[in-house]
Formats: C-alpha cells, sequence, structure tokens
C-alpha cells in the first residue's frame, strides 16, 4: 500500500505538470525513478516537518500540488499548526502521506504509532481524511486525489496487506463501500470498519455468517468527509453496529459514526460498540497483529464481540 | 565522505574513519548485537556511532548511581536522537541499571527495552524517538536544578540530522538566554541522516559558527578516540564562563561492522537475514 502510493505520485506525475514530491528525510532513493524523470519536482528535504508544510503551502498557492510523505505522526503531530493554518486555512490541495496509521510501527514503541491521527485531521475544517485498505483501492484513492480541491491526509497500512477490495464495487471519495455481496439490506449486525481494519471486519463477517449471523460490512475509506447517509441508512436496518478501527477510540471512525446517528437518526440510536485501541499509549512492543490482538480487534475479537453482544441483546 | 563543507575541521576525518576499537568498545558492541539478534532488528548505524561518546559520559563524567536512578544530585543524560538506543541500553545494562538479560528480549512484546527509550527503563531521563525534543526538555532539568541550587550537568545528544528540526534552534536560543553553564548539547557528527549524506539532504555547516552564534561555546573531537573524547569533556568542565556548551563529536555512523559504515543502508533493519546477522557477528564477535 504504502509503495503503490509513491508509485502513483510518480504516475501522476507524469500525468500532470502540477504534482510535486516533498519527503522529509525518509529512505535513502526513494521514488529514484521519479527524482531521475523530473528532478525539479523532487524534493528530499531535511527532517523539519513543520517546514516542509509550510513550504508545500507555498507551491500551492502557485497551483502545484505537492504530495508530502513522511511517517504518521510526525506529519500529523509534529506540524499541527502549519496543518491546520497553512494548509486548511488556505484551503490549498496539498496532500500528506503518513506512513505507518495505526500500530505497524509497533516496535519503534508510542512515538511512531499514530493511533490518534484520525481524530486530529477529522477535527480540522476543509480536512479529508482517508485509510483505504489495501493497494488496490490506495491506486484509486491516489487517482481521486488529483483534482480534489481539498488538502487530504492519506493514512497508509504496512505494506504487503491482502487485497480485499474490488474495482467494480466503485470508488468515490466521500463515499462508503459495501463489502459482502448479498448483504446491503438488513442486518443482525452492521460492522462500520475503516482502513485495514476492514480486513479483519471481513475475516470476522466470514466466521459469524457461517454460523447464520447476518452482517453487513461498510468500509469507510474516507473517514471525512463521512458518508452519514449510508452510515444512518444501514444502521436504521441493524439490531447491532460495531465499529473498527486500528486507532484510538476517542475520535475516530467510531467517534464520527456516533456523532452521524446521533446527528441524523430520528427514533432510537441501535446499540453500538466502538473496537479500537483504548485511551492509552501502547505499553508494549512486539508486533502490529499482537497489539491488535491484545486489544481484540482483529478478526477473532471481533468475531467474539460481536457474538456477545448478541448473546446479551437476546437476553 | 569527507566533504568540502566539513574540511575545516581541526579534527582529522580521516583518522575519525580510522581509529580502532579497544576491548571495551568491542564489549559494548557485543551487547548490542546481543539485542540485535534477538530483536532481529534495530536502528544499528546510528546506534554504532555513539558507543565511544556515551562511554566516556558515563565511564568517566556522569554522576549517577545505578541502584539509585532516580537520585535527585544526579547528572543528566538525554539520548534525544532516540533512535540511537541500542547503543544507551548496551550501557546501561553493563553499568547495572538493569539485568543485561534484558537486551535478548529487546523489542519483544513484554519487553521494557523497544526501538525508542521510554522512562520505564531505569536510567532513561526522558521518552525520545520524534527528533528535536532533547534539548528543550534538557534545558528545563538544567533550569530546574539551578532553581533548587543543585549542581547537576545535563548533557543532550543530538543527530545530526535532528539538527535540523527548528526545534533545536528555539532550544539553543533559549539557553543562551538563560547562561545554561550547566547544559552541554553534543552532537552525533556522523555526516548522515536517513535519505543519505547530511551535505546533501540538508547540509547544516558552518556547524561549529552556527552553536557559537547561538551563544554556545564550541569544542571539538573524534567521536571514537576516547582520549580525545576524555579531554573534549574534561576542557568543557574546566571551561568557567557562563555559555552552555556544544561539544561537536566527528563519528562514523555504523562504527565497528565495515559493511555498515558510512552506509545509509544500516541505518535500520528490520527482519534481518541470517547473512545480515552473520556480517555483524562476525564483525562484532559473539
Ligand atoms: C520528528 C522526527 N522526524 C522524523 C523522524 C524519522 N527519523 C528517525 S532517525 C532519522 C534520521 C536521523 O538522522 P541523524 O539525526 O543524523 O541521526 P543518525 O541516524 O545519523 O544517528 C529520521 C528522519 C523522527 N524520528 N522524528
Ligand atoms: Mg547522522
Amino acid at each position: 500500500m504504502r509503495k503503490r502510493s509513491l508509485d502513483m505520485v510518480h504516475t501522476l506525475a507524469k500525468r500532470d505538470e502540477r504534482v510535486v514530491f516533498i519527503g522529509s528525510d525518509l529512505s535513502p532513493n526513494l521514488l529514484g525513478e521519479m527524482k531521475k524523470e523530473f528532478p525539479s519536482r523532487y524534493y528530499m528535504e531535511g527532517i523539519a516537518e513543520a517546514n516542509v508544510i509550510g513550504m508545500a503551502a507555498g507551491m500551492a498557492m502557485d497551483g502545484f500540488i505537492p504530495y508530502v510523505n513522511t511517517i504518521a505522526t510526525f506529519i500529523t503531530r509534529r506540524c499541527y499548526e502549519q496543518v491546520a493554518v497553512d494548509l486548511c486555512l488556505h484551503d490549498l490541495p496539498v496532500r500528506l502521506i503518513g506512513n505507518g496509521g495505526g500500530y505497524v510501527y509497533a516496535p519503534l514503541g508510542p512515538t511512531h504509532e499514530a493511533i490518534e491521527d484520525i481524530a486530529i485531521m477529522r477535527a480540522l475544517p476543509r480536512m479529508t481524511v482517508t485509510a483505504v485498505c489495501d493497494a488496490e483501492e490506495m491506486t484509486r484513492l491516489m487517482d481521486a486525489t488529483l483534482d480534489w480541491p481539498h488538502p487530504v491526509y492519506i493514512r497508509l497500512g504496512k505494506g504487503g496487506d491482502p487485497v480485499i477490495s474490488k474495482a467494480e464495487r466503485g470508488f468515490a471519495i466521500g463515499k462508503a463501500i459495501d463489502m459482502i455481496d448479498g448483504e446491503t439490506g438488513a442486518s443482525d449486525v452492521l460492522l462500520i470498519a475503516t482502513g485495514v481494519a476492514t480486513t479483519q471486519a471481513l475475516k470476522a463477517a466470514g466466521s459469524l455468517a457461517a454460523d447464520g449471523i447476518r452482517c453487513r460490512l461498510l468500509h469507510v475509506h474516507t473517514v471525512k468527509p463521512l458518508d452519514a447517509d449510508a452510515i444512518v441508512d444501514a444502521a436504521g436496518q441493524a439490531k447491532l453496529v460495531v465499529t473498527v478501527e486500528e486507532h484510538s477510540v476517542v475520535g475516530g471512525l467510531g467517534s464520527a459514526v456516533l456523532e452521524a446517528l446521533s446527528d441524523r437518526l430520528t427514533g432510537a440510536l441501535p446499540p453500538l460498540k466502538r473496537l479500537g485501541i483504548p485511551d492509552k499509549f501502547a505499553e508494549h512492543y512486539g508486533s502490529q497483529a499482537k497489539l491488535m490482538e491484545s486489544f481484540r480487534f482483529d478478526a477473532k475479537g471481533i468475531d467474539a464481540t460481536v457474538r456477545k453482544l448478541l448473546a446479551e441483546l437476546r437476553r | 565522505m569527507i566533504h568540502k563543507t566539513a574540511s575545516k575541521y581541526a579534527t582529522d576525518l580521516d583518522l575519525v574513519q580510522q581509529a580502532t576499537l579497544d576491548d571495551r568498545s568491542r564489549h559494548l558492541r557485543r551487547l548490542i548485537f546481543r539485542a540485535i539478534e534477538n530483536g532481529g532488528r534495530g536502528h544499528i548505524g546510528p546506534a554504532l556511532s555513539l558507543v565511544e561518546i556515551i562511554r566516556v559520559l558515563y565511564d568517566d563524567f556522569l554522576r549517577h548511581d545505578p541502584a539509585k536512578p532516580k537520585w535527585r544530585e544526579r547528572d543528566r543524560f538525554i539520548l534525544s536522537k532516540g533512535h540511537g538506543c541500542l547503543a544507551l541500553y548496551a550501557m546501561l545494562a553493563d553499568r547495572g541499571f538493569f539485568d543485561v538479560g534484558e537486551l535478548d528480549r529487546f523489542c519483544h512484546f513484554d519487553s521494557f527495552l523497544g526501538g525508542h527509550p521510554e522512562t520505564v527503563v531505569p536510567g532513561v531521563e526522558a521518552c525520545t524517538g520524534a527528533l528535536g525534543h532533547g534539548l528543550s526538555i534538557g534545558l528545563g532539568m538544567a533550569l530546574a536544578a539551578r532553581m533548587t541550587g543543585r549542581d547537576s550537568k545535563v548533557y543532550v545528544l543530538m543527530g545530526d540530522g535532528e539538527i535540523n528540526e527548528g526545534s533545536v534552534w528555539e532550544a539553543a536560543a533559549c539557553a543562551d538566554k538563560h547562561r545554561l553553564s550547566n547544559l552541554t548539547a553534543i552532537i552525533d557528527y556522523n555526516k548522515i541522516q536517513s535519505a543519505g549524506s547530511v551535505f546533501e539532504i540538508q547540509n547544516m555547516e558552518p556547524l561549529t559558527d552556527k552553536w557559537t552564534a547561538f551563544g554556545f561555546r564550541v569544542f571539538e573531537c573524534n567521536g571514537h578516540d576516547v582520549e580525545d573524547l576524555r579531554q573534549v569533556f574534561r576542557d568543557a568542565a574546566a571551561y568557567t564562563g557562563d555559555r552552555p556548551r556544544a561539544v561537536i563529536c566527528h563519528t562514523v555512523k555504523g562504527k565497528g561492522i565495515p559493511a555498515a559504515e558510512n552506509n545509509p543502508d544500516w541505518h535500520h533493519k528490520s527482519d534481518l537475514k541470517p547473512a545480515e546477522l552473520q556480517i555483524v557477528r562476525s564483525a562484532l564477535g559473539s
């Protein structure tokens, strides 16, 4: 997914001469082919995230479309005011590509774990917040970013993530995608997921369906602008709603869904459970998979939570 | 490797490249290798350039007590380039802050030794890993020592890429304002950052002039020559002026593993292959 997103920057640069790449001290030779082909639109700058965002803003004010890339924690936390003021207040078409959303960098600890990036990016007016589920969907997102007139945050997964998206389901920024054929109406459980958490949710849906539990899965690759229409409609037909994200339960997808339901759904809200990272910094290293498992938002954890909640609802 | 912009240094950069390592330096590198081998990963180059700096500090200068890591009167050492933590872990383990066996669990799920240092590790003063924070924290500690009448010294070790960050220079100006003579900034000047040579990615030369202009008394040395390091820290301690100190240490990224020396590809390795582990093992011994 990460490689695809960067390769796509090169592809877009061929297609459109407004496209510029700016990295902040990344790996040697990153996007070397693009550097060779378009040396004047390739910048590998120092370790200075705040500066790089302002620099991108200046270029965008003159008509360029900069794609800025570094580790997700540094492209969000480190330069938050530059993102808010230089990019969002000016409503500039700068794209922020954040490596390692969630627990991708588990062995590197909390400084490298983007657990609240969706929340803080989502809180900024005019910012578009995306987290696709695999490399194929990344291609479709990157295509769509070219002419999107606002700043975009692009959250990356680990890379090598299994491909679960399908071109025929379509792709548009801000439009949620139904992931299970034949399950687009009433359901026992409506799973709503973003990023690579959708892969876990899809797996869980498979094991639940095997036991006759009707699951619908909405993949929300764009957390902002949120597809409130689709979410409110689907939630209205579900006995239980479970949101899944590799992100803090504070302010992420789960919060966004609750806000939309609370604001838009007339009548009682369906029972809703948010699965994700509890409100704390990681206290373990190890691996992304192990941390997801320990906080029970991997496929097994989702499956178990849904069964438990449905049983409680039946009582 | 020697770039014209850095060639005016008093330190002979060829000698830095050629510096040989004594038993203690090799011992500390073997401890680093223990962690790398068991964790299967690590920022290798960044740790190997600062082994001698950290060794001289802990062996000869830092007032500390491994049995009482929170001792109020201690000197403080902040590894601002937190990704060099393998060297810090080796040093702290060697001095008895925690059991050497902990190195075998580097980056494991239940270990307290992760890919960047956190204060749950006995002897670690600040959680680092996001670059450009250490000097501000260090100057706060230096002011705290001054306010409470303690003569504790504060040392902050930064990378030569790390000092690209604007926050470093905000801290430098502030340390000058407060005349923090109890604060020492140390630069691990290995001439390489993540993407490649610092002279290509973000040249910070003239470096001595910059720190001088920001109000620091600047010293310079061969960061792999233990005698030179001792002398420079003695000189820095003997300096009686009221300015903060900066010690520019010329180093080699990856020092001690020929394949890794001056090689940006050895900045960080995950999922180390058996062949790569063999390269490290044969260079450092096991
Ligand atoms: C704020 C921030 N931005 C980016 C990074 C990613 N990063 C980790 S190490 C590194 C290069 C550091 O270079 P340098 O300071 O020269 O240290 P060296 O690796 O040479 O020891 C980068 C960019 C980071 N850790 N923190
Ligand atoms: Mg360096």
